[in-house]
């Protein structure tokens, strides 16, 4: 009897013995989950102007939306597909605070993604912050969304304003460093971001600004605007304004015999939507920022990242305008959110998702600028640190190497 | 006229409040217990803007004068309330008396020059007036106190004494208990001699003012409460949402009179259905539409009206009318 | 000096932008006694179509008279199905329904041309007259032509059968009926009109502006502060009203307030002149008798 039992005991005894071993020696690799996220899908949310004052915008919204089709369609980023929820605010900021309370609180989405304009960013900047979730990639250069003490779940995307107006004003203090500048500039958060990044950069030389006139996007026309500036005697101006503005301000500089050395905000810099109806001949000489590659430049029409571009849209968002460059920076931006949670693995906690957006090191999707990269750290919430110039040929735009 | 808001209207219930609406009120105050905390947060932005619509349905449906621009009084009380709890450290619930009383003052300013213009002209230059408060706020005069474009970032309120509710809970019973005080102080306005004087203003201005009604005060007055309803919504509004900016007020004029419309013209429930439209419709058009919500939203606007030219409440009143007449008078 | 002579000049200019839909405003009135806010909308729809029908390859001047056509087509459509169905209801309703049309306008016309800016052909020289450099020749052609259009109307309105029976419909309509005159079909050649003259408007405009679905929001704005300055019931006023406006608005801009709040200025001209000559500078006082 004794016998019998031992000689059942003995290979159970072992058995159990292995397995408690095999049990500790590797602990397995438990995936970690937060709110959105499950083993085949990742909830990603995001407010947009897809009606209102600034529903051309909506644009962006819509290609990162194709995007996330496209790569949900080769399987997702490992394993898991994006489930992208975007909706619409109106550029209104208590709408902004309404969807996204219903984004995080009802819909329960992993982050908020790529949530455009400054009042609306501003409004829910708090709310994700204290309820500790990611706000990925603010969609709009306001220079406050670099602030990891403040403020450690926003994190920016575009370069920011002041950063822009800063590399400008270096080079005017470089080549020009004597004479008059005049500005004309947006009356909202955008003019006012910039111009204070000029006067920060020109510092002691900030009088070298002899005029600054704002504008009104209900203005019909920048006529007046323009005619206080070229009274002012100044010789350099200062273009910041969005492509409607930029456009009439271009060919009136020009057309009034003013022409001064002009230096365009990079929102308004594109080839086929603002120089050509300003006047290709009127705007040789302007000198702006890139850091995206620009889809009506035609320095890139046989550029390998173009056309992936364009077969992109042809085939996820066939309606889209390609020449319109907010397609464009969509699809970069959406790159960047999948490389983020590729670089997150199976740790798709919200904590880990802002450590590796503030990870990204010399990342560059091809239709960045050559010699463009991302890079962010623990301190530097800026995806772009720095920016290079280019000036006008009258056909495209060329670097501007000092 | 202030009198009539407190005593009881010859006629009517205390308050003029129904068993009806009694039991409303007292089932919403307990609602938010089964519901979460962005439902109650819709909830009482619901009960804010109701505030809203109903002054202005006292100045335009009542008494006829159109503004256009009642965004301006919004904003002017969610300033209001921002700047003094920002700046001057002032606890939440005195900015609302505060915001009221400064509304009041905006709105009896705006009605003076108001008197000389009619109809068409008046709707003009209110929605001129609108239009004009984002540039007045983002003026780099006024920049150091209203935070200029980058606007005013405001704190939740937490529940005082250490009641064991969530913020989002206890801000909704707070408005929730001043939208009821202020509906009934409306509808005992309306129900009295005021009433009916505003009325007659709105119909027939001049033969209002022969028969011995001063109509340059009455305008004036009904002016002033109407933006202090609207200043007092904009203040509650800016408590749950935490922010002001100038480029909050853009479209709410309109948001506004849709609101009114839509719920219906001189009618107190009219407030609350134009309320409810306008939270939810916007979030319908874009789920039928990604592509053009607002082409949708204009379709469903144009529909309401064709469907319902006065308003749910017009409507409802119509129905209720017709139902009577065929039940035929009520034997003695 | 040269500055201030500048200023006046583009405000001139920009009058002109101004004056040129207010007019389509004044017509809207005197044939209905309603405000279209979706003016502006109007016009900027049959703006991309004429450009649409330039890209296709029509000449300047068909594609121009063609968009004519159709935009008088198209005033007279919203007339019939759109605001006579709802005439019955109160007159903020009807406002809603304008405000319905404009916003169904602009989001149709964004999701099928896109928001990108586009530029519109000007049929006038690109050299500016006698080489100066304060006005354009499209800024001068604008004045002129918005001059044309303000003698038609004025010959239309008060010198011909037709304009005296528009005008009596919308000031009576049930005395006019009564006396013949088709009132719906004044009212359905009123919006047709006024969206005609729209449309002149934004092909005038779009060459200053670019041509994009908000083009015409601000300008609205500004048109109808100039009809009210100059007197909605006078086309020659709404014209007066807005290179003054115009000038005004870019001199106190410029030199007096600083360019931040010039809708304010622009509010506070409109309402100044509304208190002191409630019927504007060219209106016709209107006296009611009780």
């Amino acid at each position: 009897m004794k016998q019998h039992s031992l000689m059942v005991a003995r290979p159970v005894l072992t058995l159990l013995f292995a397995c408690s071993v095999l049990a500790c020696s590797k602990p397995a690799e438990k995936p970690k989950y937060d709110p959105g996220v499950t083993d085949t899908e990742i909830k990603i949310g995001q407010t947009m102007p897809y009606s209102g004052p600034a529903s051309a915008y909506g644009t962006i919204g819509r290609a990162e939306a194709a995007y996330f089709k496209k790569i949900n369609e080769a399987g997702g980023i490992n394993g898991r597909k994006i489930n992208f929820i975007s909706v619409d605010d109106s550029y209104s900021p208590p709408k902004a605070v309404e969807q996204v309370r219903k984004l995080v609180e009802e819909d329960q989405v992993l982050a908020i993604f790529q949530p455009l304009g400054t009042p609306s960013n501003t409004a829910i900047q708090k709310y994700l912050n204290t309820k500790k979730v990611p706000q990925l990639f603010v969609s709009t250069g306001a220079t406050k969304w670099g602030d990891p003490k403040q403020f450690p779940w926003t994190i920016g995307f575009n370069p920011s304003y002041q950063l822009e107006a800063k590399t400008y004003a270096e080079h005017l203090l470089k080549t020009n460093p004597n004479a008059k500048a005049a500005v004309l500039y947006q009356n909202d958060d955008f003019g006012k971001d910039y111009l204070t990044g000029l006067k920060e950069k020109l510092g002691a030389k900030a009088s070298m600004i002899v005029k600054e006139v704002s504008y009104e996007v209900t203005d019909a026309t920048i006529d007046s605007q323009m005619a206080t500036l070229q009274a002012s005697g100044a010789t350099v101006f200062f273009n910041i304004a969005t492509p409607k503005f930029a456009a009439q301000a271009i060919r009136k500089a020009f057309d009034s015999g003013w022409k001064p050395v002009q230096y365009l905000s990079n929102v308004s810099a594109s080839v086929g939507s603002v120089l050509t109806p300003a006047g290709l001949d009127k705007s040789a000489g302007v000198i702006t920022t890139a850091y995206l590659k620009d889809p009506t430049d035609k320095r890139w029409d046989n550029d390998p990242a173009m056309k992936e571009y364009l077969a992109f849209l042809a085939k996820y968002y066939p309606e889209a305008k390609p020449i319109d460059g907010s397609n464009l920076y969509g699809m970069v931006a959406a790159q960047t959110l999948e490389q983020v949670l590729k670089q997150c693995g199976s740790d798709l906690t919200r904590e880990n998702v802002m450590k590796q957006a503030a990870s990204l090191k010399d990342f560059a999707p091809n239709l960045l600028q050559p010699g463009v990269k991302m890079n962010t750290g623990p301190d530097d919430f800026f995806v772009f640190d720095s920016l290079t110039l280019a000036k006008f040929s009258g056909t495209t735009w060329e670097p501007l190497t000092n | 006229m202030i009198g009539n808001v407190l005593m009881k209207a010859p006629g009517v219930r205390w308050g003029g409040v129904s068993p009806v609406a009694a039991l409303g009120v007292v089932l919403l105050a307990l609602i938010p217990f089964a519901l979460s905390d962005y439902q109650v947060f819709q909830l009482t932005l619901i009960i804010a803007n109701s505030i809203a619509l109903l002054g202005l349905n006292l100045l335009t449906g009542y008494n006829g004068q159109i503004s256009l621009g009642h965004g301006a009084f919004y904003a002017a009380g969610a300033y209001t309330t921002a700047i003094l709890m920002d700046k001057f450290g002032v606890p939440y619930w005195l900015t609302i008396p505060i915001s009221g009383v400064v509304c009041y003052g905006l709105g009896w300013g705006v009605g003076f020059p108001a008197l000389r213009l009619e109809g068409l002209y008046l709707a003009l230059v209110t929605f001129a007036m609108g239009i004009c408060v984002p540039q007045i706020l983002k003026y780099k005069h006024f920049e150091h106190m209203t935070g200029g474009v980058q606007g005013i970032v405001l704190n939740k309120p937490d529940a005082p004494f250490g009641i064991p509710l969530t913020p989002d809970h206890w801000l909704f019973l707070f408005t929730l208990v001043i939208m009821v005080g202020m509906f009934i102080a409306a509808k005992n306005l309306l129900a009295g001699h005021t009433g009916k004087a505003l009325i007659a203003i709105r119909d027939n201005p001049i033969a209002a003012g022969a028969m011995g009604i001063d109509v340059a005060r009455y305008k004036t007055t009904t002016f002033g409460i109407s933006a202090m309803y609207t200043g007092i919504a904009g203040s509650l509004c800016s408590l749950s949402i935490q922010f002001v900016a100038p480029d909050s007020f853009s479209a709410l004029s309109i948001g506004f009179l849709v609101g009114i419309v839509v719920g219906g013209l001189a009618s107190i429930s009219g407030a609350i259905y134009g309320a409810i439209f306008i939270q939810f419709v916007p979030h319908l058009a874009e789920n039928i539409s990604k592509a053009a919500p607002s082409a949708i939203f204009g379709l469903l606007l144009i529909a309401f009206v064709y469907v319902l030219p006065f308003g749910i409440a017009g409507s409802l009143k119509k129905l209720q009318m017709r139902y009577q007449a065929r039940r035929g008078p009520k034997v003695p | 000096m040269d500055e201030f002579i500048h200023q006046v000049f583009s405000g001139l200019a920009t009058g002109g932008v101004y004056a040129s839909l207010a007019l389509a405003l004044v017509m809207i009135y005197q044939a209905t006694h309603h405000i279209n806010f979706a003016q502006g909308e109007m016009a900027m729809t049959s703006t991309y179509l004429c450009w649409a029908l330039i890209e296709v390859g029509l000449p300047y001047w068909v594609a121009f008279l063609v968009t004519l056509v159709v935009s008088f087509g198209l005033g007279v459509g919203i007339q019939r199905f759109v605001i006579q169905p709802v005439e019955k209801a109160p007159v903020l309703s009807v406002v809603i329904v304008f405000i319905g049309v404009l916003v169904i306008l602009n989001s149709l016309v964004g999701w099928i041309f896109g928001y990108t800016m586009k530029s519109f052909p000007s049929p006038f020289p690109e050299k500016p007259l006698f080489g100066n450099s304060f006005l354009s020749s499209h800024e001068l052609g604008v004045m002129a032509m918005t001059f044309l259009v303000v003698g038609g109307l004025f010959a239309f309105l008060r010198l011909t059968p037709l304009g005296l029976a528009m005008r009596a419909a919308a000031a009576n309509p049930v005395s006019s009926h009564l006396v013949g005159i088709r009132v719906n079909q004044m009212l359905a050649l009123g919006w047709g009109l006024a969206a005609a003259i729209g449309a002149i408007a934004g092909m005038m405009i779009a060459p200053i502006t670019f041509l994009d679905p908000n083009m015409m929001y601000g300008v609205l704005l500004y048109a109808s502060a100039a009809a009210l300055l100059g007197g909605i019931d006078n086309p020659f006023g709404a014209v007066l009203g807005g290179f003054i406006l115009g000038v005004l608005e870019n001199v106190i801009g410029a030199f007096v307030i600083g360019t931040e709040l010039k809708l304010t200025v622009a509010l506070g001209i409109m309402v100044i002149t509304l208190l002191v000559k409630p019927s504007g500078l060219l209106g016709k006082t209107v006296v009611t008798r009780v």
